[in-house]
């Protein structure tokens, strides 16, 4: 048992990573990034509402019925997401306002939804939680390297301390502006899942597609 | 592809000439860049050196790239962009022939998005300005940068796209504002003559059969009909034909990097359709964009449609079934 919790927790770190093999949660990925400081609270959130959403459901696993579980799943999501928000306002205002509509969304997120339907739905509930808190912290890491790479670059600075001396504070560097614009957030986490996929080869996909011939000689 | 480069020349020069010699340090130091990322990638992944890197063709996208910039870009931008295009944009997705974007165009966007201040510091052309800057001042910008400058717009002057946008944002009708000696007889001072060689070494690959016609009369004729059109509509708000057409990176772009034959669609129809659209989204940013250029965001745009004409435009191979 014991190694099946070392399991859930720890495979959505790299061997099983919700954004880097399963591609989900991307948008916010690309939007809560340009600092350090938002991402770290929308991985918080996001591994929160997560981890106890997944706890809820799996509780009560064996009485939804079939048909409308994904309504019942959405309501206890949602009811996660307005807690999370509300203490964000309570005890983070300015971090809150920052986030804007992000954590509203954290609804929307796919990990979410897709935690609970692959796992909660058929696991008990000690599990499920850590289940959650798992692919919150594999949601984390990349946010957390995407937000570092993209504050450092964009702005020279790391949770708002200045690392790289700005040449319009008379230092040398000059910051990259698309950095801090969404796409480069694609660019980052491509980049990521490359480095992965080289050192963990088992995740690289088969091509799909091959050179077609269409004049083979001998016929089809 | 050396003939390719070879028709590059005379227009480097031309530029060189009449608008500011920094080019030829770009074209040096991009082409140096390129060379050394490209020997790199091609380390890495255990291709033969020696036989792909003098092939021409990331000469082709270091010289393009240097184009683009301006004279005095600093070299660590130059560098940037070179390295984005020649790593990334070309060998991450497979090298020549595998790359889906044209890794000059896109080197130059990523350096534009990246570095919009320093990216718009353009020289005053010289027939114009008794203040183009001088040795000391282009060394020291391109290798030192923006701030050992003491007075940045006392030697650099806005590109007539650049002057025409900004005039257009406050108000002025083209009228007004075309007579400033920067816009020469229709497209600029200077840049004209740079664009007419470009278009005179265009079609000399197009005698000598190295690249087709059907892609840059394209492009040009869809930028000069869109234009017509609303310069007819309103001649005090859009630019005149003309001025679309003899701008350089018109001419420049429809011989040489609408005809990429990698990153352009593949079959005959494909690629009238993109040279088209690359014209039409010409026009578009330039009148109505956020960017007083929009040649290489057009060709980009073009590029990420590519699958989608090949797809739709795929000639019926004899004795394929009609409905596949």
């Amino acid at each position: 048992m014991a190694s099946e919790a070392k399991k859930v927790l720890l495979d959505p770190l790299f061997d099983n990573n919700p954004i880097a093999l399963q591609v989900l949660g991307v948008c916010s990925a690309l939007a809560v990034t340009t600092k350090l400081s938002t991402a770290l609270i929308m991985c918080a959130a996001l591994t929160a509402v997560t981890a106890c959403s997944n706890a809820s459901i799996s509780m009560i696993r064996h009485h939804i019925p079939t048909n409308i579980r994904i309504i019942v799943q959405m309501t206890i999501i949602a009811s996660l997401v307005i807690v999370v928000d509300q203490i964000l306002q309570a005890y983070a205002y300015r971090m809150s306002k920052e986030l804007s509509v992000f954590v509203g969304l954290i609804i929307t997120n796919c990990i979410v939804l897709g935690r609970a339907e692959a796992y909660a739905m058929k696991n008990p509930a000690g599990l499920s939680f850590l289940d959650g808190i798992g692919n919150g912290l594999g949601y984390s890491l990349i946010l957390i390297v995407v937000g570092t790479v993209r504050e450092l670059i964009g702005s020279g600075s790391l949770l708002g301390y200045e690392i790289l001396p700005l040449a319009a504070n008379g230092g040398w560097y000059v910051p990259n502006g698309m950095m801090l614009l969404p796409p480069s957030a694609f660019f980052i986490i491509g980049l990521f899942i490359w480095a992965l996929r080289t050192w963990k080869t088992a995740q690289v996909e088969k091509a799909e597609y091959q050179i077609h011939q269409v004049h083979r000689s001998g016929g089809m | 592809m050396r003939e390719v480069v070879i028709a590059l020349v005379p227009g480097i020069l031309v530029y060189a000439l009449v608008v500011h010699w920094g080019v030829l340090v770009q074209c040096l130091l991009a082409v140096l860049f390129a060379l050394a990322a490209e020997a790199v990638m091609l380390r890495v992944r255990g291709l033969p050196v020696k036989l792909f890197l003098f092939d021409y063709s990331v000469i082709i996208t270091a010289l393009l790239y240097a184009l683009c910039i301006s004279p005095l870009t600093p070299w660590w931008i130059n560098l940037c962009g070179i390295l984005f295009a020649v790593m990334l944009v070309k060998h991450a997705y497979g090298g020549l022939g595998g790359n889906l974007f044209n890794p000059a165009m896109a080197g130059f966007v990523f350096v534009l998005l990246s570095f919009p201040a320093d990216m718009n510091v353009w020289p005053a052309v010289y027939s114009l300005h008794s203040g183009s800057p001088g040795l000391l001042d282009t060394l020291a910008l391109i290798f030192s940068g923006r701030d050992s400058i003491a007075d940045i717009d006392a030697i650099s002057a806005a590109t007539p796209l650049t002057h025409m946008q900004s005039q257009l944002g406050g108000m002025n009708m083209i009228g007004e504002f075309t007579t400033d000696p920067r816009y020469g007889l229709v497209a600029g001072t200077g840049l004209e003559w740079v664009a007419i060689t470009f278009l005179a070494a265009g079609l000399w690959l197009v005698f000598r059969k190295i690249i087709a016609w059907q892609m840059p009369a394209t492009v040009i004729a869809t930028l000069f009909l869109v234009s017509l059109v609303f310069y007819g509509f309103d001649a005090g708000v859009y630019a005149s034909p003309l001025f679309h057409v003899f701008t350089v990176s018109t001419l420049l772009g429809a011989f040489f990097i609408v005809t990429d034959p990698v990153s352009s669609a593949t079959t005959a129809t494909g690629r009238l359709i993109f040279a088209a659209g690359v014209g039409l989204m010409t026009w578009v940013i330039r009148s109505w964009g956020a960017y007083p250029d929009g040649f290489a965001f057009a060709v980009l745009f073009m590029n990420a449609l590519v699958p989608l004409l090949d797809h739709f435009t795929r000639p019926r191979v004899l004795g394929e079934a009609v409905d596949n």
